[in-house]
């Protein structure tokens, strides 16, 4: 099977406002159409960064500095768009919407569970109850916890344990379709058990979606991903097929950190 | 283990001094104003009436609200008393000369009924004017600063750009910290002109005092909804954002839900600080024992009633003061609890 790519990162280099050098530099990696794209390193090595800047997260706040392209193919025209390009309100909506994002910890709207789910929906116009239902239920299953919580859609989402939040998260995410969906270590604040029940549903999710993850957590980039990429100090080190990564790493920075050597 | 002890010791008397002081003063309002509240009992509510002087029967038993009403043939009139409070000037101006009038013709209606009859006189006092007067020019504040509160709050937590953040941040925690009676001297002289001109109606009024007593408790309500919105993560408005939402939807659907808690806290206070306010209001509002026609009349306000007459009050009139101020603590403190038993139901 070909190898498609959904996103291509060339050159980019990323400064926070005010730092004095930059956080990434010199970034090549390519994304592929329905893998797990894995990120890891240790703290501080910019894989946080580098993942907020493919939705342009950062963008919330004033004066970083980017250069080079983050590449996002446009599914209808087949062709790929930089995304560093986008300057217009209505188009970093559209992007968000294409790319969504999990973060670290959940983050349940303080709303009911139905209205999380449909709220990127409603943003997004649909206002049919019926679709809005429907859409709901399909996200909700689409994320594993539909049989959980049917019986209490209208209770608030803040009452539901955390596994149940970063699944509830994760459904409010996939109900938009997006193309892409990035992973801030979502399961590092959750149980073993709750850890397993969102890493299946990650596996699940290639089906349909394009998934860049970055963890903390060895095992776990080696249970999940198709490729790896280790990020050391603001550079990528090194890019592989997650067997070669872990098996066979090139560089000898890789090889310490994924024996436990450092980090 | 000792020092424990002693610690513990005096945080519980900490937190039991509030209740204390609260019911002690709830029992001494009760108690200094439990002869009016005999007296007059709750028609005191909506009695219209102040110090004003009836006249009854000498064979009647003199202290019976209900007779009292029924002999009163004309209500509501604006008696002022005590002209020397702090507007003697102005009270004139204010159109109470019929005050006189008023009485004059009292005693001729009293006098056609009972010619020749031994004639004994009786005071008698109604908070009416007061509490609706309080109420109104607390609604008005509410009405013109929540608003403007909550469109400063955002602003700050939200959309200012980082240099105007501090300046406008300081500038109303200034705002908030400048002392009533400052409010009433710039409220009663350059703020009162302009009300006057653009609304019309007497030099100082409800409208007035309605609006200075807003004014005044902006800032306040500005930087405690505006603290209440900054305890939003940013990780909960970076996901409704990835979600594709905009700013005006963050706002609206996760800061403002979010922060609710604080937000309803600020404008709690607020109210209580609108409702017991007295200098700036006693600048404002007129001091005129009139039920206000329209917002741009004079009246007059609870705390204001007290300040001006506790001086030289005695008697039914003291007390009837302090039924006043029985009131005010006890309508302060239902519509508080109410509003946060209301707004916080339902909380975990």
């Amino acid at each position: 099977m070909a190898k498609e790519l959904i996103m291509d990162i060339k050159d980019f280099s990323f400064k926070y406002a005010g730092a004095p050098k930059p956080s990434l530099m010199n970034i090549n990696m390519p994304v592929y159409k329905n893998k797990i794209t894995a990120m890891i390193g240790p703290s501080g090595c910019g894989k946080s960064t580098l993942l907020r800047s493919i939705n342009r997260i950062h963008d919330l706040y004033p004066n970083n500095e980017y250069t080079g392209e983050i590449n996002l193919l446009n599914v209808k025209s087949d062709e790929f768009e930089n995304i560093l390009d986008i300057k217009k309100e209505n188009d970093f909506i559209r992007l968000r919407q294409r790319v969504g994002m999990i973060f670290q910890k959940p983050t349940p709207f303080p709303m009911s569970i139905y209205d999380n789910v449909a709220y990127g929906l409603r943003l997004d116009g649909i206002k049919d109850k019926n679709i809005l239902d429907e859409k709901v239920e399909t996200a909700l299953r689409d994320a594993a916890i539909w049989d959980e919580c049917k019986d209490r859609l209208k209770e608030s989402a803040m009452g539901m344990s955390g596994g149940q939040q970063q699944r509830l998260c994760i459904a409010r995410a996939v109900a938009l379709k997006p193309e892409v969906i990035l992973f801030d270590e979502p399961t590092s604040a959750l149980d073993p058990i709750s850890t397993k029940a969102i890493e299946e549903l990650i596996s699940e999710l290639k089906k349909d979606i394009s998934i860049v993850i970055v963890t903390h957590n060895m095992q776990q980039a080696s249970r999940l991903s198709n490729y790896t990429a280790f990020m050391y100090m603001g550079e990528l080190v090194e890019y592989n097929k997650t067997e070669k990564i872990f098996l066979n790493p090139k560089e000898k920075l890789t090889e310490d950190y994924i024996t436990g050597r450092f980090g | 283990m000792n020092k424990e002890l002693v610690f513990k010791r005096v945080a519980f008397l900490s937190a039991t001094l509030i209740l204390i002081v609260l019911v002690s003063i709830f029992i001494m309002l009760f108690f200094d104003a439990k002869s009016a509240i005999n007296k007059y009992g709750v028609y005191f509510l909506v009695d219209s009436r102040w110090n004003k002087t009836i006249e009854i029967k000498s064979t009647e038993s003199k202290t019976n609200p209900s007779k009292l009403i029924a002999k009163t043939s004309k209500t509501n009139d604006d008696v002022s008393m005590n002209n020397d409070n702090l507007f003697a000037d102005d009270s004139s101006v204010l159109g109470d000369s019929e005050s006189l009038d008023n009485s004059a013709g009292d005693k001729a209606v009293d006098e056609s009924v009972d010619t020749n009859t031994n004639v004994k006189t009786d005071t008698i006092f109604g908070g009416y004017i007061p509490i609706v007067g309080t109420i109104l020019s607390t609604l008005i504040a509410m009405t013109f600063s929540i608003p403007i509160a909550m469109g400063i709050a955002v602003f700050l937590s939200e959309i200012a750009p980082d240099f105007l953040i501090k300046p406008v941040g300081i500038a109303i925690e200034l705002l908030a910290a400048i002392p009533s009676i400052i409010y009433g001297m710039w409220g009663l002289f350059y703020f009162a002109p302009i009300v006057q001109n653009t609304f019309g109606g007497s030099q100082m009024s409800l409208l007035i005092a309605g609006l200075v007593l807003g004014i005044m408790i902006l800032p306040f309500m500005a930087a405690i909804t505006r603290d209440a919105m900054n305890t939003t993560p940013d990780v909960i408005k970076e996901s409704a954002y990835a979600l594709g939402a905009t700013k005006f939807e963050v706002v609206k659907d996760v800061i403002f839900p979010y922060a609710k808690v604080g937000i309803i806290g600020s404008v709690v206070l607020s109210l209580g600080r609108a409702l017991g306010e007295t200098m700036a209001v006693a600048f404002l509002i007129g001091s005129v024992f009139k039920v206000p026609g329209s917002l741009t009349n004079p009246t007059i306000s609870i705390p204001v009633v007290l300040a001006n007459n506790f001086g030289e009050a005695s008697g039914d009139m003291m007390s009837s003061l302090f039924y006043l101020a029985f009131i005010l603590f006890v309508f302060s403190f239902i519509t508080i609890g109410a509003a946060k038993f209301y707004f916080l139901r339902g909380r975990r």
